[in-house]
């Protein structure tokens, strides 16, 4: 195989800075909606004691489970030995890094007391599946670290093979963490459900791969770099598979529900009489997020085009959030079954589907984070050799 | 200080003489309708609370009578809840639920609150371990490292907690509580401390009502026990075995 | 030109760090307000509290927190009790202003402290119940004392 050579971007242009600041911009309206959040206390959001995450956390996990699955491409590299896909490793780790860390941010900013980041960092309860992710993350960041200094240092070139397959096997278990704290809540009709776990590995690999896709043909396309088509329609044939084994996963969830008599309320809630969840499970998660992407990644007469595929991998990311909002927001609107058998009403909004409307500030912040995880990638391509000096087709 | 002192001398020699009344008639009535719950038991304020005791409500939601809110604002008053006219965010410890039975048309009425599980999934999720249970049973929330993710409020099958959505002032002395954190029921930990009844509890029997009886569950002697073992009563979602500290009579 | 952007970078950190260093001045010692009254001493000599006061409490704490271990000598209430006082105008300075007890102290030794946002910043007599009326305090106050926890109103 032929030796690739990297160099880091010249990044000198008016539209590389003009890309800095537009981010730099977004992260800091998400500071001051953060600002104006903690300040006043979280009752300026639209957040309450019935949905307890919001917006931030729809935001937040899309990005975790996005970042591991940003690694997929470095991984099928190193641990499943396709050559082709190298050249692509270093970025995939450096997208895996910085959409942790934008998460993180997202996730750690809208806790009630985010000055407490010592008493979190300090106190472990090791029963709590929170605890261990707060393991998961700080590991992978050393893991892929590592993992990506063993690929730039040639004295170190050696172990690459071994530090891929770690980071490898870490990010599954990472999102078997993100997936579990959901699917081992007992309490609500949504969560309880082992299959969680797999299935948020899938959608990983959806989420990550489109925005690795976006990333690179946009780093590749502003810097003036030669991008081949052999290797993009190969990601975007991946992408495919990803997308199929998603809608796979959702289909498996439902039907199990389906079949279950004590979870008929919350499926007719879900997809047939939940009003705006319900649109938003059918049309942002299963049709813009699924069908259609699956449609034009395999529709004729498009097949080199990287417009369609920059629509591909937009339309996953959205369908991305829409299924974030319905595991989180729907899954909490969904009343608690405390008394079965009853109709219940209160002054606490027990027994009623509850209603959401995401404030402004929320939504900046959770766009703030993203703009973080951009902002690190924008920045460390142009100080560091990540990108390929040109991933034109070898022929 | 010296004022401290004499004060901490009173108490103390008050301590002796009601612990003694008590001993002999078990339960003492202070004024009608105001019953001070086995003061034999009440610990002395420098002894540690102890396994022996778990300490348990039972609503018998026959005597509860709709549209009363007796319990409510006793606890309201007691833990300084303040309504800021926004009941999506405003914290409440204690709430009054109706039931209708979908096949009979059964109306009735109960308060519900933590159920203070012996296995609590609060405790199980919380990152920081500030939600803990007390060796009595005691469900409640460390605010000094609460990070106010809420992750519990996920957690908890009962919708038993809130989280302060916005500065709090004026709290009372016994009951602290600020924005940022979680919180719950305490089960008046700072009365039962000091051998009293929760304030529920308490405005309950005051409104003649007797709906609620609190007491120790560990204690086969104990009117609670007794009650239970009389006449029964149910946990909600028993179904998950969280072994709740609070039972239901009637439902 | 890369190492242009990094060296311009690094020096906006930079000043950014050493601001609070540059942009402070000198701060006038805080004034204490001594509780007053014969016979009134703390629980511990000054000098010990001066350094200590944040172990006790810390410890007192926990114990209160855990094991329901409700002794006044460490209490943060025991200290707030004494060192809350009004002032000569007869009004309770509040945790917010510099005359408060803790406040005065901590903001120039700038520890920040979050006691405060849970807790009373004042004895209980002077705390307002917001809706309460005087007639209802009298009869919180009656069945507190009947239940034998009268607090420091004695």
């Amino acid at each position: 195989m032929k030796k690739i050579e990297y160099s880091a971007i010249k990044g000198n242009s008016l539209g590389y800075y003009g890309l800095l600041g537009g981010l730099g911009l977004l992260m800091l309206i998400g500071l001051l909606a953060v600002w104006h959040m903690e300040h006043q206390g979280h009752w300026v959001t639209g957040m309450n004691n019935q949905i307890v995450w919001g917006m931030p956390h729809v935001f937040a996990v899309f990005l975790i489970v996005a970042a591991s699955g940003a690694l997929n491409v470095a991984s099928v590299a190193s641990v499943f030995r396709k050559e082709e896909y190298e050249p692509l490793a270093r970025l995939s780790g450096l997208l895996a890094i910085a959409l942790l860390a934008g998460g993180l941010v997202v996730l750690l900013l809208d806790l009630g007391r985010p000055d407490r980041l010592i008493v979190a960092m300090t106190y472990y309860n090791f029963k709590s599946i929170f605890a261990w992710n707060i393991i998961l993350y700080t590991g992978f960041f050393a893991i892929v670290g590592i993992y990506i200094w063993f690929m730039m240092d040639h004295n170190m070139y050696k172990f690459k093979k071994t530090a891929g397959m770690a980071a490898f096997v870490w990010r599954l278990i990472l999102t078997t963490g993100t997936g579990s704290i959901f699917g081992f809540l007992v309490a609500r009709s949504a969560y309880d459900a082992a299959l969680l776990a797999p299935m948020f590995i899938v959608m990983s690999f959806a989420f990550g791969l489109a925005i690795f896709i976006l990333v690179l043909m946009a780093s590749y396309h502003w810097s003036g770099r030669e991008l081949g088509d052999e290797i993009v329609a190969r990601l975007r044939n991946l992408l495919g598979v990803f997308i199929a084994a998603v809608l796979y996963f959702v289909a498996v969830y439902h039907l199990t529900n389906l079949y279950i008599t004590e979870h008929h309320g919350f499926e007719k809630f879900i997809l047939m009489e939940g009003g705006s969840y319900t649109k938003i499970f059918w049309i942002g998660q299963i049709i813009l997020g699924g069908l259609i992407p699956l449609a034009l990644v395999y529709a004729p007469g498009v097949k080199n085009c990287r417009k369609t595929l920059s629509l591909i991998c937009a339309l996953v990311i959205l369908g991305g959030l829409a299924t974030m909002y319905t595991v989180i927001i729907a899954g909490q609107a969904y009343p608690l079954q405390i008394f079965p058998g009853y109709e219940v009403t209160s002054s606490f909004f027990d027994g009623v589907v509850n209603d959401y409307t995401p404030s402004i500030y929320e939504i900046a912040l959770g766009v703030g984070g993203v703009a973080v995880s951009l902002l690190i990638v924008a920045f460390v391509i142009k100080v560091l050799p990540f990108l390929p000096k040109s991933l034109a087709d070898s022929k | 200080m010296s004022a401290n002192k004499s004060k901490v001398a009173v108490n103390n020699s008050r301590r002796a003489f009601l612990s003694k009344t008590a001993s002999t008639a078990g339960m003492i009535t202070i004024a009608p309708g105001v019953l001070l719950h086995q003061v034999a038991n009440a610990k002395p304020d420098d002894q540690p609370i102890s396994e022996k005791v778990r300490w348990g409500m039972l609503i018998d939601t026959n005597k509860c009578e709709k549209g009363c809110t007796d319990c409510i604002d006793a606890c309201n008053a007691e833990h300084s809840l303040t309504d800021n006219g926004r009941p999506e965010s405003d914290t409440q410890y204690i709430r009054k639920v109706t039931l209708r039975d979908k096949s009979t048309g059964h109306e009735l009425s109960l308060p519900l609150m933590c159920q203070h599980c012996e296995t609590a999934p609060c405790v199980d999720v919380c990152p920081t371990g500030a939600s803990f249970t007390r060796k009595d049973g005691i469900a409640l929330v460390d605010k000094h490292i609460c990070i106010g993710c809420r992750y519990c409020m996920m957690a908890c099958p009962y919708k038993a907690r809130s989280f302060v959505h916005e500065a709090v002032k004026n709290q009372t002395l016994s009951a602290p509580r600020g924005k940022g954190t979680v919180e719950s029921c305490t089960m008046c930990v700072h009365r039962v401390d000091k051998g009293e009844t929760p304030a529920c509890v308490e405005a309950c029997s005051k409104g003649m009502h007797d709906a609620m009886i609190f007491g120790d569950l560990n204690d086969p002697n104990s009117k609670i026990s007794k009650s239970l073992a009389q006449y029964g009563g149910k946990q909600l979602r028993a179904d998950l075995q969280l072994n709740t500290a609070v039972r239901y009579r009637g439902i | 030109m890369t190492n242009r952007f990094l060296r311009i970078t690094f020096l906006l950190v930079g000043l950014g760090l050493l601001y609070p260093v540059l942009g402070s001045a000198d701060t006038p010692k805080p004034v204490i307000h001594e509780p007053e009254g014969e016979g009134v001493k703390c629980v511990h000599p000054e000098e010990e509290m001066k350094r200590n006061h944040m172990n006790y409490i810390l410890h007192q704490r926990d114990d209160t927190m855990y094991d329901g271990i409700r002794t006044e000598k460490h209490s943060l209430a025991n200290c707030i009790d004494c060192h809350v006082q009004p002032g000569k105008d007869g009004k309770i300075a509040s945790i917010e202003t510099e005359e408060h007890f803790c406040k005065g102290c901590h903001e120039y030794a700038a520890v920040t402290i979050d006691c405060f946002e849970c807790h009373a910043d004042r004895p209980q007599k002077f705390i307002n119940r917001g809706g309460k009326n005087n007639a209802s305090l009298q009869q919180d106050l009656q069945t507190m004392l009947s239940a034998g926890t009268a607090s420091g109103d004695q």
